[in-house]
């Protein structure tokens, strides 16, 4: 199935109604984890709605991205409990490592680090998911260790320090 | 399961489930909440399956994931049933040794016992550790009993019984009025009397009416919610099916965050199986009531929390508020009649039913009855999800129950009730806390959020992280709030820079008065809060900022040097590895320094200086 029938697909399976964009945003989020333009404008034809209503709840919600994800998403949480245990300086470690100077997308497409607001796990803290794997206690100097073990193999080589 | 079709059939069923399982029979159960799971429960669940089935006794005990205890803290926790002996920071690898004692009838095994950090005596029992000692888990006890998967351990535990009573001896009017006697407030922000919220709906004109449980936590460092839709769903869904039956909805909502995904799991196990078994859809056990629950899943929003929010999100709009009146009970979910309280407070109705409105209405204070659950998070010792009763000190809650702050430092302040709350200082530690007396302190109750704090943490910048919170969580909507949470977060940045001016105090009082009192929605009207409580307890630390530049809790980058005491640094080097900016000179074995010039204030070398040598001034 290519991409584009994919959004296709989820929509087919919808109904119109108002409550489902949501949903269906949710969806498509999930496959393709972001909302691309033209993923939007099919969903606007399909709820027969003017595209800025669909750009205004997409842009709204913080689930959802307009932006292409990294290989990894790298959730670092700034939730209160994790920010009085250091959470902001993991953040600012995790970016200089990965060579950014705010949240994003690396350049090689790797990994997105993301801010979060609250994981529940504040016994841990401070926290850092990688995708769906939740990382305890961190302090800085495991964040190097940590971005390496989900780094592919050549650049994890390419990486260490000689 | 075939459908039920009255009480009575419910009842046969509960007696055959009960009858069904053997109470002498050893259990295991590991607490699979999203915080044990984050420390390796589910490698603790395999581990002892295996171990099990190595010894061939796969049938003879039975294993169990239940929800969380609230004792996140010392996870994974597990406990042996029928004994009830409760291990903490259990791992795959004592899986053996934990199976041995359970099926053996051998001691239990030491080292996996909880030690009190002061006696540092073994305690055998869950409600003997002093984490649990003070608690009254009314909604939280059966948590750690019950597979959250499973209504026939929902049943066993005396699981819709509240139901069974409604159904068969009340009518709509004296639910509510229970409810109201009960003196039960919502849980999940303001405090509203549920009766009262309940009677208005039912004087409304108009069908359908609706009922929306308010799973939207979006309080960062709050996750009583998340973990009673993960650790016991039917609680909630029985509560709601009481609310259905009293206000005469026949459609329920559920609003869950979107982040969290095991909540949204055991909620739609949970909501298939009471459908299955005819305690939701048409003539609800021959009663002739008929309610459905829908699962909506958020996408994100802090101020989704606010109800009038939350209904436009459910109607697939952006989560902004509306003015009220008309409230949602007059005019709400697509016009209609529309009651919306927290999870815990739905969860809280099965049980007044159940011990009578009398009961509920004994525990905790003139004003606030029944218990509240806390998350006790931040820098104390005992983290976790803590139920008490209305009323307990602040003192009772740190250092009885949370076992004082870490590191021998001393307590600074508490912030209670999420972002829009408010900091209580150490001073205040013999406040009961309940809603008046939290209002009276400039803070509120909030969904429950109980953030402690330490010497280390600096009130200014803690204000400043609350306030960009906001600012980025506010709807836009209105021009209050939109603009003034912006212009609160910059005079509060500049004051951590060292740039700030005393004139900025009052500034900040003025616009946090006028945030308060001009906003559309609740996020605005308290969005002050974290601001205006931080410069009515802490004004000395904002004016230490202001006059001296200095921060006194050395946390503002701005504002501090990082410097090593060269009679305490014995050379090892960890700083220099640490170091991403070759700021750390010095040869191996000899003192170091810094050079301050390339110091980017980062803290790595204080967090991995074993001899303490780094200092911050």
């Amino acid at each position: 199935m290519t991409e584009l029938n994919s959004v296709d697909a989820i929509l087919n399976a919808s109904s119109n109604r108002p409550q489902d964009l949501i949903p269906v945003l949710h969806e498509i989020q999930a496959h393709r984890h972001y909302l691309p333009e033209e993923s939007l404008r099919s969903v606007a034809r399909h709820f027969g709605i003017p595209l800025t209503q669909v750009f205004h709840v997409a842009t709204f919600y913080n689930c959802f991205s307009l932006e292409p994800v990294g290989e990894h998403l790298v959730q670092v949480c700034l939730g209160t409990a994790c920010h009085v245990r250091g959470a902001p300086r993991v953040l600012d470690r995790l970016l200089r490592e990965l060579k950014l100077g705010a949240p994003g997308t690396t350049e090689d497409l790797q990994f997105t680090v993301q801010p979060v607001r609250c994981v529940g796990c504040c016994a841990l803290a401070p926290v850092v998911r990688v995708d769906s794997h939740t990382h305890s206690h961190l302090t800085q100097a495991k964040v190097r260790g940590l971005i390496k073990r989900y780094q592919p193999k050549e650049a994890a080589h390419a990486a260490t320090p000689a | 399961m075939p459908k039920l079709h009255s009480v009575q059939e419910l009842q046969a069923l509960r007696t055959a489930c009960l009858q069904a399982s053997d109470p002498t029979r050893p259990c295991l159960t590991v607490c699979a909440g999203t915080g044990c799971t984050a420390a390796g429960a589910h490698d603790v669940l395999q581990g002892l399956r295996r171990a099990l089935e190595r010894q061939g006794l796969q049938g003879a005990v039975e294993v169990k994931s239940t929800g969380c205890h609230g004792f996140c803290e010392k996870g994974p926790l597990a406990i042996v049933w029928p004994e009830g002996v409760f291990y903490n920071h259990v791992t795959a690898g004592d899986a053996a040794a934990i199976v041995a004692s359970a099926t053996n009838g051998r001691r239990p095994v030491e080292r996996l016992l909880y030690q009190d950090p002061v006696s540092g005596e073994r305690v055998i029992r869950e409600e003997d550790v002093p984490f649990y000692r003070l608690q009254q888990r009314v909604l939280f006890g059966n948590n750690g009993r019950i597979d959250p998967k499973s209504i026939e351990d929902y049943l066993r535990v005396g699981g819709y019984s509240a139901l069974e009573l409604v159904l068969t001896a009340s009518t709509p009017e004296q639910v509510v009025d229970a409810v109201k006697r009960s003196g039960l407030r919502g849980r999940g922000g303001a405090g509203f009397p549920t009766g009262r919220k309940w009677e208005v709906m039912r004087g409304q004109p108009g069908t359908p009416k609706y009922i929306i449980c308010n799973a939207d936590e979006g309080d960062p460092g709050a996750f009583m919610d998340r973990s009673l839709l993960e650790g016991n769903p039917h609680s909630v869904i029985e509560g709601l099916i009481i609310g259905a039956y009293a206000l005469g909805a026949s459609e329920g909502y559920v609003y869950v965050r979107a982040e969290y995904p095991l909540a949204v799991q055991h909620l739609t196990v949970a909501l298939a199986q009471a459908e299955e078994d005819g305690l939701l859809g048409e003539n609800i056990l021959g009663s002739g009531l008929n309610f459905r629950i829908h699962l909506v899943q958020g996408a994100g929003a802090f101020v989704c929390g606010e109800e009038t929010a939350l209904i436009a999100s459910i109607e697939g709009r952006v989560g902004e508020p509306l003015p009220r009146p008309p409230y949602p009970a007059q005019k709400g979910l697509w016009g209609k009649p529309t009651v919306i309280n927290n999870v815990k407070t739905w969860a809280s109705v099965p049980v007044i039913i159940n011990r009578g409105p009398d009961w509920y209405a004994a525990i905790g204070t003139q004003s606030s009855k029944g218990t509240m659950v806390f998350s006790l998070v931040g820098k104390i010792n005992n983290t976790g999800l803590v139920e008490v009763p209305m009323g307990i000190t602040l003192r009772k809650m740190i250092y009885e129950i949370g076992g004082g702050i870490p590191h021998g430092k001393t307590l600074k302040a508490v912030q209670i009730g999420g972002p829009s709350g408010g900091c209580i200082p150490a001073s205040l530690i013999d406040l009961p806390i309940d809603y008046e007396a939290l209002v009276g302190a400039g803070s509120m109750m909030g969904s429950g959020g109980m953030v402690v704090m330490d010497q280390d943490t600096c009130m200014v910048d803690l204000a400043r992280y609350f306030m960009e919170f906001l600012e980025e969580e506010s709807c836009g909507k209105c021009f209050p709030c939109r603009k003034g949470t912006k212009h609160m977060r910059e005079i509060l940045a500049r004051i951590t820079q060292g740039k700030g001016c005393e004139e900025d105090l009052e500034l900040l009082e003025d616009l946090g008065w006028m945030v308060r009192e001009t906003s559309l929605c609740g996020l605005g009207q308290t969005a002050p809060n974290p601001v205006l409580t931080t410069l009515r307890y802490f004004r000395e630390e904002y004016l230490a900022h202001i006059r001296e530049k200095r921060c006194p809790a050395k946390v503002c980058k701005e504002l501090i040097t990082y410097q090593v005491e060269p009679t305490l640094c014995d050379g090892c080097g960890a700083c220099v590895r640490v170091c991403t900016s070759e700021a750390i000179l010095g040869e191996k074995k000899k003192p170091h320094t810094i050079d301050n010039g390339k110091c980017i204030k980062c803290g790595a070398c204080l967090e991995v200086c074993v001899p303490k040598a780094v200092l911050v001034q």
